[in-house]
């Protein structure tokens, strides 16, 4: 179980100082698949950020399974069975599919298990496990890559910032399934989501809505989606300043 | 394997991969003494007379075959300058293993400065691949300045692996190469420099021949206060195509200069070059470490892959 009690992340100083989460509680229990949703620029990804530890909340505590981690670490949350899929994956000259695949598992990782991954997330396994995490991959393929080392690490929370963006219609489906089958496969796992689309909206067990860096609304998929279709949440900038 | 003590066998290993006399051709060198010797029907080697050094002879069309030539100094203080040339008869296809491994623990300086010239025959095609390693705890400075100097003849090709990830405190490598029609040359660098080490690499290389190509391709390293020098030029002066790239990770206070530089005396020499020096990129810590890893293992992991 994940708790966020009162977060706040300021950035700049001063005059400057702007606000990006506001005081944030929530809760994310064990075996849940929770969607965080908002429009562009609602902290959704700091948040998940924060989560992670990579960015460190300016005030408000951070509770896993009952253990403080807000002064933890980000290897020391990873550890403990935090993992994060970036929005924009990294590239590195040299590094190997199959080495990325064998440090999120923590292991020595047998190439039929690292073949299973790929195939998982729509790869070839024979064609991409000796490839290079370099500029010669699209970023379509780097997403599926990314997705596939949390399948590695089969941690207790996964979350996955924009999992869809770059992904193409074929590949959604298999998103999807790939989330159902994380949460069949880790007993007690949570999945955390930071999302705009509507079919991973759906498919949710709470929707968690966002917006200048509070929670708006968090409820049932059933619950929120009506609401949020047609809100200014749901339309773009430029038809909100109409 | 030969008659050799701890220090020594470990040096071969770490520069020619060896544990045991390898099959083929070789000619090992330890404390500037011949330490054994192994030639084959196609592959000669005889010792030079009035220098140091010795001459590889390499019968057209063999191929399959190795020559070994490792270079091993663990005594402080040997200064030395030895002259290697290789005749490699047309078509042959065989792969050359160089290397030198200096271990230091005196006072004294250690210095081999290996002179290879490559006689590359038509349409022959060679790998070679050379290692240098530096151990030691001495306050003897371990220093190494290869020269390499290669002329191709029309259709010959050789790609060369070339890598000094450690221990070396001084190096000054030139490679200068030459190339008629059709030639192809492939160069893979890998240089990691640390402490105070200080290191140049120069290349001079000539596209002579019509369709000759050229790709020198260098990835370093420097940390702590360690600095590098890449100089890499390539000149065109018949229609051929050529590229340089120098790649390097800077972290510490260490300081890296990369001057690639082009040519052309020909309108049809295609000439590129690149260059990027950067520290390693904080989003590239942050990917390994949700992995588990700490900052110092996501260091190490990039690096190795960078250097591979």
């Amino acid at each position: 179980m994940l708790e966020l009690q009162h977060i706040t992340f300021n950035v700049g100083e001063g005059n400057d100082q702007k606000t990006i989460i506001n005081d944030l509680s929530l809760t994310i229990e064990n075996g849940k698949f929770v969607v965080i949703t908002g429009p562009n620029g609602s902290g959704k990804s700091t948040l998940a950020r924060i989560i992670m530890g990579i960015e460190k909340p300016s005030s408000g505590r951070i509770l896993f399974d009952g253990q403080d981690v807000t002064d933890m670490s980000l290897t020391d949350r990873a550890k403990l069975g935090i993992s994060f899929a970036l929005q924009q994956p990294v590239r590195f000259k040299g590094i190997r599919v199959h080495d990325l695949l064998r440090l999120a598992s923590g292991k020595e990782l047998s190439i039929s298990d690292a073949c299973d991954y790929l195939s998982e997330v729509g790869l070839c396994a024979r064609d991409y496990i000796d490839r290079e995490i370099n500029s010669s991959l699209s970023g379509g393929e780097l997403k599926r890559i990314e997705i596939a080392t949390l399948l590695a690490r089969k941690t207790k929370l996964s979350v996955f910032d924009e999992p869809e963006a770059g992904i193409d219609l074929w590949s959604f489906q298999n998103l999807i399934r790939i989330f159902e089958n994380m949460r069949r496969e880790i007993k007690d796992s949570s999945i955390v989501i930071i999302s705009h689309q509507e079919r991973i909206l759906n498919i949710a067990d709470e929707i968690v809505l966002i917006s200048n860096g509070q929670i708006q609304k968090t409820g049932s998929a059933q619950d929120i989606l009506p609401e949020l279709i047609g809100t200014t949440a749901a339309v773009d900038a430029c038809d909100r300043l109409k | 394997m030969l008659d050799l003590n701890a220090v020594q066998q470990q040096l071969m290993a770490e520069i020619a991969n060896l544990t045991d006399v390898p099959a083929g051709a070789y000619n090992f060198r330890v404390n500037s003494e011949l330490a054994g010797r192994n030639t084959t029907d196609n592959i000669n080697i005889v010792s030079k007379e009035g220098m140091p050094g010795i001459d590889i002879f390499i019968k057209p069309n063999t191929k399959n075959e190795s020559v070994h030539i490792p270079v091993v100094v663990s005594e402080s203080g040997i200064k030395e300058t030895v002259y290697n040339d290789f005749f490699i008869g047309d078509n042959c296809d065989v792969v050359i293993v160089a290397g030198c491994g200096i271990d230091n623990c005196g006072t004294h300086d250690a210095q081999h400065d290996g002179i290879h010239r490559f006689y590359v025959g038509k349409n022959a095609k060679i790998k070679y691949v050379e290692k240098h390693y530096g151990s030691g705890s001495g306050e003897g400075k371990r220093i190494l300045n290869p020269v390499t100097e290669v002329y191709m003849e029309e259709g010959s090709s050789m790609e060369m692996e070339m890598e000094q990830i450690k221990g070396v405190d001084s190096t000054e490598r030139k490679t200068i190469a030459e190339l008629k029609a059709d030639a192809r040359l492939v160069v893979k660098e890998r240089l990691m420099t640390h402490g105070e080490q200080f290191a140049t690499s120069d290349y001079q290389v000539s596209l002579n021949g019509e369709n000759s190509t050229a790709d020198v391709v260098s990835r370093s390293v420097a940390r702590d206060v360690s600095r590098q020098t890449f100089n890499a030029r390539i000149t065109g002066n018949a229609p051929c195509s050529g590229h340089t790239e120098c790649d390097s990770i800077i972290m510490d206070e260490g300081k890296i200069l990369a001057i690639p530089s082009l040519e052309a005396n020909d309108v049809d020499a295609m000439l590129v070059h690149e260059a990027a020096i950067g520290k390693i990129a904080g989003d590239q810590l942050i990917k390994l470490m949700t992995l588990g890893l700490t900052e110092a293992e996501a260091e190490e992991q990039i690096i190795n892959g960078f250097l591979r």
